[in-house]
């Protein structure tokens, strides 16, 4: 908890501020809108995936600074990676925020291979009512990858209880 | 775990207020978050309990307890003799006029739900109206939505101006002979307004239309008389009142009452049973289905023995002070806006900070040891009145100090600086 402070004066200071990829991906292949009912958060994601390859990626929305910042690195990390790539980093990601696994713990590290600069996000496990607000990003990316282009996600859809693997 | 340590007050009392002596009766005001004494302002989500509190229900489990209404033995007289004086200690405390009208429920939301089932579901049919207001608490709107599917009847809602005082002249013209039940809260749980439920009442009384009166978040910090203001139902929380959870209350005029339907069947509610018919007790028994929350009953007479003894009075005008004293301190910070500012208001300091979420500040606040709400408080529709997804809260108990508004302020900086 102590570095709670930290990851925010590390991370808001960057990413809150100035959020990499804001905005909509022009003529989109695919697209996903993440609700968090409960702070209000809202947040786009629009995809250009061409030969399974994400070639651009964009998010918008209304939300709070660790989902903001969590969606910024999550654009920044997932941007020129192949879809396969990224559903992993998805999992890791949410394997780490939940606290299924634990940076500081060997051979746990191992299975978060892929994480970087995302380990930022790890204290925000101590505090189970912001978990939500760090994974809203990946699981609205996680729905994006299975949405058809054009198609409205308005229905009764929500991400926060979209199924992700095992994670 | 947190750490205990003394921490020191600064005084902010007029005798015979002693805000020191006061604080020495709440353990956990000597809590330690994140290394830091705790800030506790989260009051009208949920109040602390006092050491007398503490006390007596140990004593209750300790030496008295067994199950009420049943046997001829030593305990259970006691526990019953015990659970049917903290029904009058709450009649006492409301100034209801009989025994009988004082209903246990589990808290505000099941009390609202009881006059829901009991009352709307025998008395409310298609085409009928239900009044509510824009700043109901979720627990005061989803049952009538409830009731309002099943029978087919509408649901009116009393608007709110900018500062989130209620409209009175909308709320009369709300009024036609379709408009059978009117449930208004006394209190906003979200913004603190007081709104003037004795006029509502009497308004709605001119019209033949009964009320129930949502006060879970106004017996706290001011005198209520349910006589005076002539409220045909009231409902409130424990929690609140520094009682234990999991005990609320009922008041019901007693004539409404026997006119209702059960809400749950059981034990204790019957007379007799055979399988071809069950008569029903009489009230308040009629409405207490099986064993009650005998030990969070008697803990909540002895809150309000403990509130008694210090004087609504006295929380009323300390809490009013330091509301004022809030007030002005954080209209000092440039950036940050009052959400909420009602003539009348009670304990509640609801605040938006530019471009920072209400979920940041909390949990940057948090790391000072303070300890506020953030969020839609169950009142979604106020947040949507007044255009914003949420606010952060804090809200202010008797026990509360001037330093603990100083820190809240220096919290507030705090945030703006790492957010700059």
């Amino acid at each position: 908890m102590a570095n709670l402070k930290a990851l925010y004066q590390e991370v808001i200071l960057d990413h809150n501020k100035k959020p990499r990829n804001y905005g909509a991906v022009e003529r989109a292949s695919h697209h996903a809108e993440g609700h968090n009912p409960l702070c209000g958060d809202h947040l786009s994601i629009t995809l250009a995936i061409a030969d399974e390859n994400i070639q651009n990626i964009a998010f918008n929305g209304e939300s709070c600074a660790i989902c903001k910042a969590s969606a910024s690195m999550m654009t920044v990390a997932v941007k020129g990676k192949s879809r396969a790539d990224a559903e992993i980093l998805i999992e890791e990601f949410l394997a780490m925020v939940t606290g299924k696994l634990d940076l500081n713990i060997p051979d746990q590290k191992e299975k978060l291979a892929h994480i970087g600069r995302l380990a930022v996000f790890a204290g925000v496990h101590d505090l189970p009512t912001r978990v939500k607000c760090a994974i809203l990003p990946w699981h609205t990316l996680h729905a994006a990858f299975s949405s058809v282009a054009q198609v409205s996600t308005e229905s009764e859809f929500d991400p926060m209880h979209a199924p992700i693997g095992d994670a | 775990m947190p750490k205990i340590n003394n921490l020191s007050i600064s005084t902010f009392d007029t005798p015979p207020f002693n805000i020191n002596k006061i604080r020495a009766d709440f353990p956990i005001l000597n809590v330690q978050i994140e290394g830091k004494p705790l800030v506790y302002l989260d009051n009208a989500a949920s109040a602390q309990m006092p050491q007398q509190v503490i006390d007596r229900l140990v004593r209750y489990q300790s030496t008295q307890h067994a199950n009420i209404h049943r046997a001829v033995h030593y305990l259970s007289e006691l526990a019953t003799a015990e659970y049917d004086e903290a029904r009058r200690k709450v009649q006492r405390f409301i100034n209801a006029g009989e025994e009988r009208e004082v209903i246990f429920t589990s808290g505000t939301t099941e009390a609202i739900n009881l006059v829901m089932h009991g009352y709307g579901r025998k008395f409310i049919g298609a085409g009928d109206e239900i009044i509510i207001s824009t700043l109901e608490h979720h627990s005061n709107i989803v049952p009538w939505q409830m009731l309002a599917e099943e029978r087919g009847a509408k649901i009116r809602v009393v608007p709110v101006n900018d500062a989130g005082e209620l409209q009175l002249d909308a709320y009369m013209n709300l009024f036609n002979e379709r408009t059978k039940f009117v449930s208004l809260i006394h209190v906003s749980n979200a913004l603190g307004t007081i709104n003037p439920v004795k006029k509502m009442i009497a308004y709605a009384h001119s019209r033949g239309v009964p009320v129930l009166v949502d006060g879970a978040q106004a017996v706290p910090h001011m005198k209520v008389d349910v006589q005076d203001l002539d409220c045909d139902f009231y409902a409130f929380s424990g929690h609140k009142l520094c009682g234990p959870t999991g005990i609320g209350i009922l008041y019901g005029k007693a004539a409404l009452l026997e006119s209702m339907q059960p809400f749950k069947g059981g034990g204790d509610m019957i007379l007799s049973v055979t399988f071809e018919k069950t008569t029903y007790n009489t009230i308040p028994y009629k409405f207490e289905a099986g064993t009650p929350p005998i030990a969070a009953a008697i803990g909540l007479g002895a809150a309000l023995d403990y509130l008694s003894a210090i004087g609504m009075e006295n929380i009323a005008a300390h809490e009013h002070a330091l509301l004022q004293y809030a007030t002005e301190q954080v209209s000092q910070i440039p950036g940050v806006r009052i959400v909420g500012t009602a003539r009348d208001k009670a304990s509640v300091l609801s605040f938006v900070m530019e471009h920072i979420h209400p979920h940041d500040v909390g949990t940057l606040l948090n790391q000072e040891g303070i300890a506020v709400r953030t969020g839609h408080h169950c009142a979604q529709p106020v947040m949507q009145r007044m255009g914003i997804p949420a606010t952060s809260r804090a809200s202010f108990a008797f026990y509360n100090t001037r330093a603990e508004v100083d820190a809240l302020m220096a919290g507030i900086r705090m945030v703006q600086k790492i957010f700059a």
